[in-house]
C-alpha cells in the first residue's frame, strides 16, 4: 500500500488540516515509509488466528442507567467564541 | 394478491424500497455519558463534558441501552451478536462536537431478522431486517434564529439511537408505511422506543429505485430524515414518478442523497460536497469490544411481553376476528389490553366492532386518547352484553354509548334510568303495528299491489312509534305476517 500527493491532499481536506501544496509530496514520502514498515507485518502467517482487540482480556465496562451529569451550561459553554440564550452560536451551516 | 406494479408511458415498473429507521432508545441517561436523555430541556442543559467532547473525556457505555437493543433484536426475531464493536464514523458538522459519531459498522449488536407487516387489505408478509446497531444521536441546529448564524443545542448529542436497516423487500409506499408502523408498534410494546415521530424519536431514510419486472436492481436514491408516515409515503410516491419519467426519457438516475420538502411533498438534490460519504470508519480506540452473555440474552428473551403478531394471531384464530380488525386492535398495546379486558366475558366479534367503530370514532372526534377515555373496558363489555341478550337494540345501544362516553356511566343503569329497554313483547308490538296500518291504509294497498319497497317504510313507522325501542327482529316478523297474510 502506498499513498501519493493527491491522497495526502484528500485526507488533509477530510481532516480539515491545512497542508500547503509544497509540503504534500514530502508528507506522502514520509507516510509511505511508515506504511512499508507496517507492511512487514504481512509476512507473519495469521491463518486461523482470531483478531486481537486488546491484550488486557477485559471487555467493555458498563454503567447503570442513572442520570449523574448535565445541568452545567457554564462549563459546557466556557470556551465558546459566541453564545446566546444557552446555545452555541456558529457561522450559518445550512445548505 | 394485488399487483404493486406502476404503469409508466412505456410499460410497467417495479418499485424497490429499503428503509433505514433511526429509533431513539428509551433510557434515562445517554449512550456514553451520564447526562439525561429526556426531551424538552433548556438548551444545552442535558450536556456533560463527554457530550461536548472536551479533551480527555472518555465514553462509558450505558448497560440499559445495550439491553434495549437486545430486546428490540429479539422482538424482530433477529440474531443477537454476543460480541460487537464500536467504530468512529468521521465527519464534520456543527452539531457533532467530537468530529465523529460513535456507531457500529462491521460488527453490529443485532444481525438478520424479520418483521411481519400488516397491509390494508388484511394480508401480511415478512420484510427482511439486515441489521440493528447502536449509535450516538447528533445535536440540533437551528438556522432560523439569525440571518448569518446557526444556533446549536447539544441536548440530543449522545442520546442512544438504534439504526434498523431493512432489506430492499418493500414494493410500494403503502408497504413502507406499514413497515414503519409495525416497527413502531413492536418497539412500543417492548418499551424500547416511545415511537414519537413528531418529537423525532423515530425517523426514516428511504432508499428507492425502480426496475422493469424481473430485471436487476436499478440505481437508488436516498431521501433522508422523514418524520411521519405520510411524509414517507409522499417522498416515495414522488421519487417513483420522478425516476420513471427520467428513465422513460432515456435518462439515468444519479445515486444521491435527497431532501424532502414537507410543504410541497417533493424531493430535491442535497447539494453536498464530493467527500460527504467518505467516513473513514475505524474501531474506536476508547471502547473495548462490547461483550454480552448468552445468559443475559436468555433472561431478556424470557421477560419479553406478548407482541402484536402473537396477539393478532390469537384474535384471528381463536376469536374469529377479521385480519383488519385484529391489526387495528393490536397496533397499540393499550388498545390490545383494553380489548382483552372488554371482551373477556362477551361476544368477541361484537366487542371488536364496537371498539373499532364506535369507541375509536368517538375518540377521534373528541381528540381523546384511550387512556383519557371515561368508558372502561368492563363497561364497554357490559354494553355489548346488553345487546347480546336482547335487552337493547344496536341502535339504542349507540345512544347509550354516547351517554357512557360523556359520563363514564354503566350501560345497564343508563338503560334503566332512561327507560330504554327493548320491547320484545309481541302484544305491545302488534298494537303499534295495528295503529300504523290503520293510519296508512293507502300505503298498505300500494304494498299489496306489488310496491315491495314500502315494507321498509312500515318498519320505520313502527320503530318511530316505539321510540326506537321495539325489537326490530320481532317487528319485521309480525309485519311480514300482517301485510302479506292479508290480516
Amino acid at each position: 500500500m502506498s499513498v501519493d500527493k493527491t491522497t495526502v491532499a484528500k485526507i488533509a481536506r477530510l481532516a480539515r488540516i491545512h497542508v500547503p501544496d509544497e509540503r504534500q509530496q514530502a508528507i506522502a514520502t514520509e507516510l509511505n515509509g511508515i506504511l512499508s514498515w507496517v507492511d512487514e507485518l504481512n509476512e507473519v502467517n495469521t491463518d486461523n488466528v482470531e483478531p486481537l482487540a486488546n491484550v488486557t482480556g477485559h471487555s467493555l465496562p458498563m454503567r447503570d442507567d442513572f442520570v449523574t451529569d448535565g445541568d452545567r451550561i457554564d462549563d459546557v459553554l466556557a470556551n465558546v467564541p459566541e453564545s446566546a440564550g444557552g446555545f452555541f452560536v456558529v457561522p450559518k451551516v445550512v445548505e | 394478491m394485488t399487483s404493486n406494479l406502476v404503469r409508466g408511458a412505456t410499460g410497467d415498473w417495479e418499485v424497490v424500497i429499503g428503509l433505514e429507521v433511526h429509533a431513539q432508545v428509551s433510557s434515562n441517561a445517554k449512550l456514553f455519558s451520564g447526562a439525561s436523555a429526556t426531551f424538552g430541556a433548556d438548551p444545552n442543559q442535558n450536556v456533560s463534558l463527554v457530550d461536548a467532547a472536551m479533551p480527555g473525556m472518555l465514553p462509558v457505555i450505558n448497560h440499559e441501552c445495550v439491553r434495549q437493543a437486545v430486546r428490540t433484536g429479539l422482538g424482530l426475531r433477529a440474531d443477537i451478536n454476543l460480541v460487537s464493536v464500536f467504530d468512529r464514523k468521521n465527519y464534520f458538522y456543527a452539531d457533532l462536537p467530537q468530529g465523529y459519531q460513535i456507531s457500529q459498522f462491521k460488527q453490529p449488536i443485532v444481525g438478520e431478522g424479520k418483521l411481519r407487516i400488516d397491509l390494508p387489505d388484511g394480508s401480511s408478509r415478512n420484510i427482511g431486517i439486515e441489521r440493528l446497531h447502536l449509535e450516538q444521536d447528533a445535536g440540533k441546529s437551528m438556522h432560523d434564529q439569525h440571518p448569518s448564524k446557526s444556533y446549536i443545542d447539544l441536548n440530543r448529542t449522545g442520546v442512544a439511537l438504534m439504526e434498523i436497516v431493512s432489506r430492499p423487500d418493500m414494493r410500494s409506499s403503502i408497504e413502507a408505511a406499514s413497515y414503519v408502523r409495525k416497527l413502531r408498534s413492536i418497539m412500543r410494546y417492548l418499551g424500547t422506543c416511545d415511537g414519537n415521530m413528531e418529537e423525532g424519536s423515530l425517523r426514516a431514510d428511504v432508499n428507492v429505485s425502480v426496475r422493469r419486472p424481473g430485471e436487476a436492481l436499478g440505481t437508488r436514491t436516498e431521501t433522508k430524515n422523514l418524520n411521519s408516515l405520510r411524509f414517507i409515503q409522499q417522498a416515495i410516491d414522488f421519487e417513483v414518478v420522478r425516476q420513471i419519467e427520467i428513465l422513460e426519457d432515456s435518462g439515468e438516475i444519479d445515486q444521491e442523497t435527497r431532501l424532502f420538502d414537507t410543504t410541497t411533498g417533493t424531493t430535491r438534490t442535497m447539494r453536498s460536497k464530493e467527500d460527504a460519504h467518505d467516513y473513514r470508519y475505524f474501531p474506536d480506540p476508547d471502547l473495548l469490544p462490547l461483550v454480552i452473555s448468552q445468559d443475559e440474552v436468555d433472561e431478556l428473551a424470557a421477560a419479553l411481553p406478548e407482541l402484536p403478531d402473537q396477539i393478532k394471531d390469537r384474535l384471528t384464530g381463536d376469536y374469529g376476528l377479521s385480519a383488519y380488525d385484529a391489526a387495528v386492535i393490536t397496533e397499540e398495546r393499550e388498545t390490545a389490553l383494553f380489548y382483552e379486558a372488554a371482551s373477556q366475558q362477551h361476544d368477541r366479534k361484537l366487542v371488536a366492532n364496537w371498539m373499532t367503530v364506535e369507541l375509536f370514532g368517538a375518540l377521534n372526534k373528541s381528540g381523546q386518547t384511550l387512556a383519557e377515555c371515561k368508558v372502561t373496558p368492563k363497561r364497554l363489555g357490559g354494553l355489548v352484553g346488553l345487546i347480546s341478550d336482547g335487552t337493547i337494540s344496536g341502535k339504542i345501544a349507540k345512544d347509550v354509548f354516547a351517554v357512557m362516553f360523556e359520563t363514564g356511566g354503566d350501560a345497564a343503569n343508563i338503560v334503566e334510568e332512561k327507560g330504554l329497554k327493548q320491547v320484545s313483547d309481541s302484544g305491545a308490538i302488534e298494537a303499534l303495528i295495528d295503529a300504523v296500518i290503520a293510519a296508512n291504509e293507502d300505503k298498505v294497498a300500494e304494498y299489496r299491489a306489488g310496491k315491495d319497497k314500502l315494507f321498509g317504510f312500515f318498519v320505520g313507522q313502527v320503530m318511530k312509534k316505539s321510540g326506537g325501542q321495539a325489537n326490530p327482529g320481532i317487528v319485521n316478523q309480525i309485519l311480514r305476517t300482517r301485510l302479506d297474510g292479508g290480516g
